[in-house]
């Protein structure tokens, strides 16, 4: 640092909180014996307003260039007294605190000069630290002031609407032709059992209608650049062959279409038609041609639904339409698959037609479903008369599945039996469970009606195997509290498999740079303090793709993740803490170590071969600095020598 | 006179600075011999700063930072994880005792184990006697 | 025998150029013969007026010179007598420019391993405890002893071995294990230019290896460590990327990469970059970072093994820089020490 160093050294007594372990006026006059302190003084409270006005007098009067508060944790008023110098002229980076509260009176109170000594080394190498801080200015970035909201599911859709109500806009891209995600899928939600699409289509309407919601379905995220606050991200529209503002919804073509494949929407329990809407509250409200299912989108092929659409409708040579667009903030609501039944070896791989899981159960449940919401059998159609369900089907079995808890399969397996019992009240229900977790309002009281009132049986074990036999199944189950085994002979046996992250989402992960954790879901920036945050800047998450979770709470994390949207959208500039990383290009060698560690991308080896450090992205670790073997990087404000200074200081003497 | 160990700490920010300030909050009490360092990540630490401060008279130092899995920065404690597990490997074979060097994980709830570690330490350290380079006229 | 005629300058005119070996293999002096025919240009700026390798000039000759007079000496080999330590001051104060010359004067060298055992020990090991060594007597050498022809003083053999600059002060350092021929002429060149760098300067690059070095990495984490000899070695790929341990990225740069480009890992002779003071604790550390078995954080256990089980860590990242690194050399304390 070029010119002279006045550093003013400030204690305060905190009352008898410090002043009562460590001898406060000591303190302040060895202080002033350090080299380039100017000025030493101690008080009883620095943080109160005299104290900080003599703090600011100081600086003033005696031209102060550094402030050394000792004080308390700098967890508490580093800010108020960065604050205060700033008031005065000083660059607030020139102000540190030394903990000798904490970190010295307070867990020294019975080593007397001991506890003095401590207290004056910290202050000493504070002294020494703040000697070396560079002034430094918040840095600041304009940013872009759209929204992009991944996934139509529950969680795209609120986050979408919040911050749209909000009064920014946002792209809602969903690679399904509707959105609704697999709520729409359900028959009732518990524990209200509310009809799901009652209280979703509003909703999907209310997006589809917003003046600040550009809705993009049947579209995919192709390619992202840059940073926070400047994304650039190349969306693929892909074609549906339909208009959708022509299309009438009559219903011509898919009676026409020759072509029959299993409908995703019913999970495989019926077919649809190459040319389908998924279910008739699509939003958008159209149909759409499968280009793979269909014969050829050639009229020398087949051309029946174009022949017969009155709406002009239909037109085989569309194409995929690609949009390049600039957002600033992104959500990533992914949303979630259930774990495939064909990996359950113990339960028939998949193979048994009358062994469903949860969502294929919904799918009979549905008034819309497959079976028009009589629960009948893939198999032959009749009505089963005993019906078992499974709960933690692949979770909590790290040896062979998931080590996890999907959170929310104890819940809906209680709905299921419960609307079965109500469906057929001579029928038998069986759940075996590990344990039930009802952890949510009203959620405990409703599986107590479901054992007590329902009269669903509730075996507490896991079963072991299913077999076929001639008209059903066998489930060899055990039940621990009576400590037997248990065989039921089964009409239909529904699991409820383990909830896993939905296909695309690595995919969608890779592409922000984000984080997933061991089992793929999208990893947060702090799991109790940070939810919705990704560690990449910018990027926040909503619903099931960070982890299992049911309605309510992927509806709050849709608002929340909004909230942090709009929070960003609505500064004018971003600023970012000036602390980070700087790169001495003359000793950079371009080697790379660095890049290799940062958590963040925040560095890339530019066009010159050297390293450079984009300052939004950084966030001041400094693992890259000490990690590079040539010091060509330092972590501003905390660099080789100032450490090592600290250090001396503590040492000598 | 007994020996009493110059220590340095290297202290994560945001989990074990803040245990160690919890620690004060509670009043656990521990020896005085512990002077911190604070850092922004354990994995801002790196070998020639713990050589240096063996050389300019420390008798031991402790790196503590967030449990793995933890780290506020991602992965920073891992790549100290995996230097001081060189450094001291290669500490020992310069012939200075790799006890002398310790990396604990201390979380911001932990209070009670940053006390129970600085006292340990402190013990652990007196036991072995002055640092290679200690002014301290007292050798083993 | 063919006589060749060259007009040399008159013996006025000419410079003075001394050379000399301390501690030292004798490849330095081999290395300043790389400047193949440009010696001749060396030779026409500069008479040898000391030079044990090559002349027969005594000390005698050397104590009689002015302070001063000798306008370069190339000095190589490290600081391990009391005898290289008298020389080192001598040369000193008779030149006007004094060249560390080679890793040994501007390091310490690879003799400067034997800093991690005590002289003491040395002695044993060679003297008393070699299998093959004949000493019924069972003496180590003695500074002073009674020989055939009276009283015999022998150099004594320092503690430690140092740098020439743990000696005296030095005006330049050529580095390298022996200086490639480049570095030399380099010098070489702004020694006839006469536009030498400050004083202190290191003639050779102010980076790294890798800023030279054509091979290319991923920027990834490196999953495993594996001898040189145990790898099918791509010419393309970075060293440390195929698990090779390579000094490169704490290794002052200005040999052109030569021994990656030969499909060898470099070794560091250049020592530490720019900047840098601990060549073994850069590469050390460096190395830590970015050694990462399977995704990060699920490793932990087997990273730590395999860096803490790592052969040799000392003489593989302290080979020639470690009596100027941070501790020197061997540390007094109560901690195990494979080579007492």
């Amino acid at each position: 640092m070029g010119g002279s160093q006045r550093i003013g050294v400030f204690i305060c007594h905190c009352g008898e909180n410090i002043a009562g372990t460590v001898d406060v006026s000591l303190l302040a006059e060895r202080s002033i014996e350090f080299d380039d302190v100017a000025f030493s003084t101690d008080y009883e409270y620095m943080c109160s307003d005299p104290g900080q006005n003599k703090i600011k007098e100081a600086i003033t009067e005696e031209e102060l260039n550094g402030v050394v508060v000792a004080a308390c944790s700098p967890s508490m008023h580093e800010e108020t007294f960065r604050n205060t110098v700033e008031e005065v002229g000083l660059n607030r980076y020139r102000c540190e605190i030394a903990n000798i509260r904490e970190q010295c009176s307070w867990v020294h109170p019975k080593y007397g000069d001991r506890a003095t000594d401590k207290a004056l080394k910290i202050i000493k190498g504070t002294v020494e630290k703040v000697k070396r801080n560079e002034p430094m200015e918040p840095v600041e970035r304009e940013h872009a002031d759209r929204c992009l909201v991944i996934g139509g599911g529950i969680a795209g859709i609120q986050a979408a609407l919040d911050v749209a109500e909000a009064g920014f806009a946002v792209t809602l891209v969903e690679k399904e032709p509707t959105i609704g995600g697999h709520m729409a899928q359900l028959s009732e939600t518990f524990p209200t059992l509310d009809c799901s699409q009652c209280i979703l289509t509003p909703k999907m309407v209310e997006v589809n209608q917003h003046p600040n919601i550009d809705l993009l379905t049947y579209s995919e995220v192709k390619n992202v650049s840059g940073y926070v606050g400047n994304y650039s991200v190349r969306i693929e529209k892909k074609p549906t062959y339909v208009d959708p503002d022509a299309c009438n919804l009559c219903g011509d073509c898919e009676d026409v279409c020759p072509v029959n494949v299993p409908d995703e929407f019913d999970q495989g329990l019926s077919s649809r038609k190459a040319i389908n809407i998924p279910f008739a509250q699509a939003v958008p409200s159209s149909y759409t041609l499968d280009e793979e299912a269909c014969l050829g989108l050639n009229p020398l092929r087949c051309s029946e639904c174009a022949e017969v659409c009155d709406a002009d409708a239909i037109d085989f040579d569309q194409a995929s339409e690609f949009l390049e667009k600039d957002f600033g903030a992104i959500i990533v609501a992914t949303g979630y698959e259930l774990y495939p039944k064909k990996k359950m070896g113990e339960y028939g791989y998949g193979n048994f037609e009358d062994v469903i899981d949860g969502l294929q159960f919904e799918r009979l449940l549905s008034a819309t479903g497959p079976t028009s919401g009589t629960i009948k059998r893939p198999s032959d159609g009749k009505v089963p008369e005993n019906v078992v369900f499974i709960q933690c089907s692949g979770s909590r079995d790290p040896e062979n599945h998931n080590s996890y808890c999907s959170k929310i399969c104890c819940m809906y397996t209680a709905k299921h039996a419960k609307l079965y019992k109500e469906s057929v009240p001579e029928g038998n229900a069986y759940v075996f469970y590990i344990d039930i977790r009802a952890g949510g309002k009203d959620y405990e009281e409703f599986i107590q009606e479901v054992r007590e009132e329902d009269r669903v049986l509730y075996l507490k074990g896991k079963v072991s195997k299913l077999k076929k036999v001639d008209g059903g199944l066998k489930v060899w189950g055990v039940d621990e509290i009576a400590g037997e085994k248990v065989e039921i002979d089964a009409d239909l046996v529904v699991l409820a498999q383990s909830i896993i992250p939905s296909e695309g989402a690595e995919t969608v992960g890779k592409r922000f740079n984000l984080n997933l954790d061991q089992n793929g879901f999208y990893k947060e920036a702090h799991p109790k303090l940070r939810p919705v945050e990704s560690l990449a800047g910018g990027v926040f998450f909503a619903g099931a793709g960070q982890g299992p979770k049911d309605i309510p709470d992927t509806v709050a994390q849709g608002s929340g993740a909004a909230a942090k949207a709009v929070d960003l959208l609505s500064k004018p500039t971003l600023t970012h803490d000036p602390q980070v990383v700087s790169v001495d290009e003359e000793r950079c060698s371009g080697c790379g170590i660095c890049v290799s560690q940062c958590p963040y991308d925040a560095l890339e080896i530019n066009s010159r071969g050297v390293a450079e450090v984009n300052e939004i992205l950084c966030e001041g670790c400094g693992t890259c600095s000490s990690g590079c073997p040539a010091n060509a990087l330092t972590l501003k404000n905390l660099t080789n020598e100032q450490v090592t200074e600290v250090i001396n200081a503590y040492l000598g003497g | 006179m007994e020996f009493e160990p110059k220590l340095v700490g290297f202290l994560c920010k945001w989990c074990s600075s803040a245990g160690a300030d919890l620690a004060g909050v509670s009043r656990r009490e521990y020896p005085p011999n512990l002077i911190p360092v604070t850092v922004n990540c354990s994995g801002r630490v790196e070998a020639s700063e713990v050589m240096r401060a063996f050389r300019d008279g420390a008798d031991g130092v402790l790196i503590s930072g967030c449990h793995p899995g933890d780290c506020h920065y991602t992965s920073g404690n891992y790549k100290a994880g995996r230097r001081v597990a060189l450094l001291k490997h290669t500490l020992d074979e310069f012939g200075m005792n790799p006890d002398r060097v310790r990396l604990v994980w201390i979380s911001a709830t932990e209070g009670d184990e940053f006390a129970r570690v600085v006292r340990e330490f402190t013990e652990e350290i007196r036991a072995l006697g002055p640092g290679p380079y200690s002014n301290a006229k007292e050798r083993r | 025998m063919d006589r060749v005629l060259i007009a040399m300058p008159k013996k006025e005119d000419k410079r003075k150029l001394a050379a000399y070996w301390a501690s030292s293999c004798g490849g330095c002096d081999v290395g300043l013969l790389g400047l193949h025919e440009r010696l001749l240009e060396l030779i026409d700026f500069a008479s040898i007026v000391f030079w044990p390798a090559a002349t027969d000039f005594k000390y005698e000759d050397l104590r009689s010179y002015g302070d001063g007079e000798i306008d370069v000496t190339f000095f190589n080999g490290g600081i391990r007598t009391s005898e290289n330590a008298e020389m080192a001051e001598l040369l000193r104060r008779k030149s006007e420019v004094l060249v560390a010359y080679g890793s040994c004067a501007h390091l310490g060298g690879i003799p400067g391993l034997a800093n991690l055992s005590e002289r003491g020990t040395l002695f044993d090991t060679v003297y008393r405890e070699n299998p093959t060594t004949k000493n019924p007597a069972n003496t180590v050498p003695k500074q002073v002893s009674e020989g055939k022809f009276g009283e015999l003083e022998l150099p004594g053999v320092n503690e430690k071995v140092g740098a020439l600059s743990d000696i005296v002060p030095v005006d330049y350092s050529v580095p390298g294990c022996p200086p490639p021929p480049e570095i030399t002429e380099d010098f070489l060149d702004l020694l006839l230019e006469n536009d030498l760098p400050e004083t202190g300067s290191v003639i050779a690059g102010g980076k790294t290896v890798c800023d030279e070095c054509d091979r290319e990495w991923n920027q990834e984490a490196i999953e495993e460590l594996k001898p040189p000899g145990d790898v099918n070695i791509d010419p393309d790929e970075c060293l440390l990327d195929q698990g090779i341990i390579c000094l490169g990225p704490a290794t002052r740069s200005g040999c052109d990469a030569s021994c990656p480009s030969v499909n060898r890992p470099c070794r560091g002779c250049f020592g530490p970059p720019e900047g840098v003071e601990d060549q073994g604790a850069e590469m050390l550390n460096s190395l830590a970072s970015i050694l990462q078995i399977g995704e990060e954080g699920t490793g932990l256990e087997q990273e730590r093994e395999l860096l803490g089980a790592l052969p040799d860590p000392l003489g593989t990242f302290y080979s020639f820089a470690l009596p100027v690194s941070i501790f020197g050399g061997r540390v007094e304390d109560g901690g195990t020490n494979e080579h007492e």
